[in-house]
């Protein structure tokens, strides 16, 4: 026993010393930038915020011949909490040169990595680290365009009864809240706002039943902020839609009309867009210039286009209300409240 | 009792080696490189100090959480209330650090560990109550009871813990930190803990409860059979108690661990811990023997921290050593089979032997 024993610890060490002989290295040599995003335990995939980041990196990484991969451009999918700072770290050891972090989730392990590694640089997005100086904080003026989905919402509504379903209640997620809540009562102070929250970014099934029993409750225009969650809204909206209602959903992150398409049209009303993706091209694209606004804080609004609405579906009249807001906005007429 | 032990390796390492080979199928099938994958793996795991570092500290939970679960399962339960437990133990872990944050570095770290612990052995006891005295399966009432954890820590987070607006508790005191400065400066900055350590004489503990003590004979025997046991004397409510108690005690401790060594605040979840999955899954992979748990763990945490860096390196999806994990599962799940295929190999061996003796 104690021979068999022995011949596979041997046979292991072996085998050990075999593979990481041949496992490939990073090489730290080329004069080309390299950039790579951590996840916030949605996957790349998620359709939502995850996604809409990795788009940018991919498509920043495209534009200057870049491969994915080490020296170019990757990123590391995080499945727990626990992930970040192993993911992280992976990647500094990778050695890439940019690394982000999407979501406020990982702003403690964004910034005890780089107080380890003063010379990487690290960026943030939906929350502030301060006291780092290769940490670039990068925030969302979301209330603006929750606004505008609100006036959309108001303009739409028949029932004069919508819905908002969000995710967790964070800070970032209730300046969603807070933004569509004016948006609507600028339009009609006499419409009703259901507030849910699922509680949960990953889970689909709790942002169907949510839905559903919005819809059931005669709300016929909902907005989520809700990441993967939000699928479950579609899901929802569709089945209510093929069972003869006429309901909406606003989508958020991305433009999210594919989302809303079924076999006979499409519940996408419009997209409250974040572009976490245009955020993560041009800090990489600074960095590559040895631009990359460290130690300060970066914020996209309305005006600069880094967040909108996207029209997907909505009738003239709505979408001219929503442009004249939007307008009022961006010349400061309307100041939007985070709160 | 040779041949035993040559057995009860023999599944576990069929199963791995068939998980593997499953992953490599997958991998080929979709274009990958199965061999670099590997070593890549491998590498991320084991590759330099900073990997085994990390490696090492993601075995603590699992193996904790392991061997809760083979505490239990020795009783006759299936314990599934590991990621309530170990979540529960994460929080009290935490709230124990933060509200006494004077203490002398000993009171506190063992303080807080003792109160991760019991948290998690006291939510364990609930199941294990309603299961002695009122006969309610603990499958059904420890996932419940895992939901209800799930969302009372995270209502208790955000409206005790939490700064306004912030979704997780302020940091614990570095004296309560067990990834010391000392164990970073020599693993190249990873996570890797005193807790290690804790764990590992939490295994011997369990081994030497298991068979050196009259209590855990009391748990084997009614695992065994609950009739008989109480015909001998036993008494079994007792016992279901206990059993479902120490099961807890450990998950919340691992909980507990993973709060002051790795994280060092706990925040508003998305999900339960997948850890309390994982080990149970480790817990079947060592047919809850204790020490076949550390190896057990030592193989699964590679595939974890080892999995992160496959995405890393290739452009192979890191979600293949998912794949690989649950055949891994899957092939202990039908271990009958390879049972089935050993005992033909025997009889026909038996049987030529015999034929020449006769001839």
């Amino acid at each position: 026993m104690k021979k068999k024993v022995m011949a596979v610890i041997a046979a292991t060490l072996a085998l050990g010393t075999i593979l990481v002989g041949c496992g490939s290295q990073a090489s730290s040599q080329g004069t080309k930038h390299s950039a790579a995003l951590v996840t916030d335990g949605g996957g790349i995939d998620d359709k939502s915020f995850n996604q809409s980041a990795w788009e940018g990196l991919e498509s920043w990484g495209k534009s200057h011949d870049l491969k994915k991969g080490v020296n170019g451009y990757n990123y590391a999918q995080s499945s727990d909490d626990a992930d970040f700072q192993p993911n992280i770290n992976k990647l500094i050891k990778a050695k890439y040169a940019t690394i982000f972090g999407i979501g406020y989730k990982l702003d403690n392990a964004i910034s005890s990595a780089a107080k380890q590694n003063p010379k990487t640089n690290f960026a943030i997005i939906d929350s502030v680290v301060s006291g780092r100086k290769n940490v670039a904080s990068v925030t969302f003026k979301t209330e603006q365009s929750s606004f505008l989905a609100g006036v959309a919402a108001a303009e739409t509504t028949k029932t004069n009864k919508v819905g908002f379903v969000g995710g967790m209640q964070s800070d970032v997620i209730k300046t969603f809240e807070a933004g569509f809540k004016q948006g609507v009562k600028a339009v009609n102070p006499n419409i009703k706002v259901d507030v849910k929250y699922a509680g949960s970014f990953t889970k689909a099934d709790v942002g169907q039943s949510l839905a559903t029993a919005m819809f059931n409750n005669n709300e016929d225009v909902v907005y989520h902020a809700a990441g993967g969650t939000g699928a479950g809204v579609f899901t929802a909206a569709k089945n209510a839609a093929k069972s003869g209602k006429k309901v909406w959903v606003i989508g958020v992150d991305q433009d999210q009309k594919a989302d809303g398409a079924y076999k006979g049209g499409n519940v996408t009303l419009a997209s409250a867009v974040k572009k976490v993706g245009t955020a993560v091209k041009d800090l990489s694209n600074q960095a590559m210039k040895g631009k990359f606004p460290g130690g300060k804080t970066v914020t996209y609004d309305l005006k600069d286009n880094g967040v909108g609405l996207v029209n997907d579906n909505m009738s003239t009249k709505a979408w001219k209300a929503v442009q004249s807001y939007q307008q009022k906005i961006e010349n400061g007429t309307i100041k939007v409240s985070p709160k | 009792m040779k041949l035993r032990t040559f057995k009860g390796l023999t599944i576990p390492l069929l199963s791995v080696a068939a998980g593997f080979l499953v992953g490599a199928i997958v991998m080929l099938l979709f274009g990958y490189n199965p061999l670099q994958n590997y070593a890549n793996l491998f590498n991320g795991s084991f590759g330099d100090i900073y990997s085994i570092g990390e490696t090492l500290r993601n075995m603590i939970s699992l193996i904790l959480t392991a061997l809760g679960f083979a505490v239990a399962s020795k009783a006759g339960f299936f314990n599934i209330g590991g990621p309530g437990q170990y979540l529960f133990g994460w929080f009290g872990g935490i709230v124990f650090a933060l509200l006494f944050p004077h203490l002398p570095t000993f009171l506190l770290i063992s303080g807080s560990l003792l109160m991760g612990a019991i948290f998690g052995g006291v939510w364990s006891m609930i199941a294990g109550v309603l299961r002695a005295y009122f006969g309610t399966s603990e499958v059904i009432t420890t996932i419940m009871l895992n939901y209800i954890s799930l969302y009372f820590v995270n209502y208790a987070v955000k409206a005790w813990l939490a700064k306004k607006g912030s979704d997780s508790s302020p940091n614990i005191v570095a004296k309560a930190n067990l990834n010391t400065p000392f164990l970073k400066s020599i693993t190249n900055n990873s996570t890797f803990n005193w807790g290690f350590f804790i764990a590992l004489v939490v295994v011997i503990i369990v081994w030497l409860y298991f068979n050196k003590t009259r209590s855990g004979f009391e748990i084997r025997a009614v695992g065994l059979n609950e009739a008989a046991s109480r015909y001998a004397g036993i008494n079994v409510k007792k016992t279901i108690i206990t059993a479902m108690l120490i099961s807890g005690l450990l998950a919340g401790l691992g909980g507990a661990i993973d709060g002051l060594g790795n994280f060092q605040n706990i925040s508003v979840s998305n999900n339960l811990p997948s850890v309390g999955f994982n080990g149970m899954a480790v817990a079947l992979l060592a047919a809850e023997n204790p020490i076949g748990i550390v190896f057990a763990a030592l193989l699964f945490s590679a595939l974890q921290i080892g999995g992160l860096s496959i995405s890393v390196y290739s452009n192979t999806p890191s979600e293949i050593v998912d794949i690989v994990i649950a055949a891994i599962i899957f092939f202990v799940g039908i271990k009958y089979v390879f049972e089935l295929i050993l005992a033909k190999r025997r009889k026909k061996n038996n049987f030529s032997v015999k034929g020449v003796k006769s001839r």
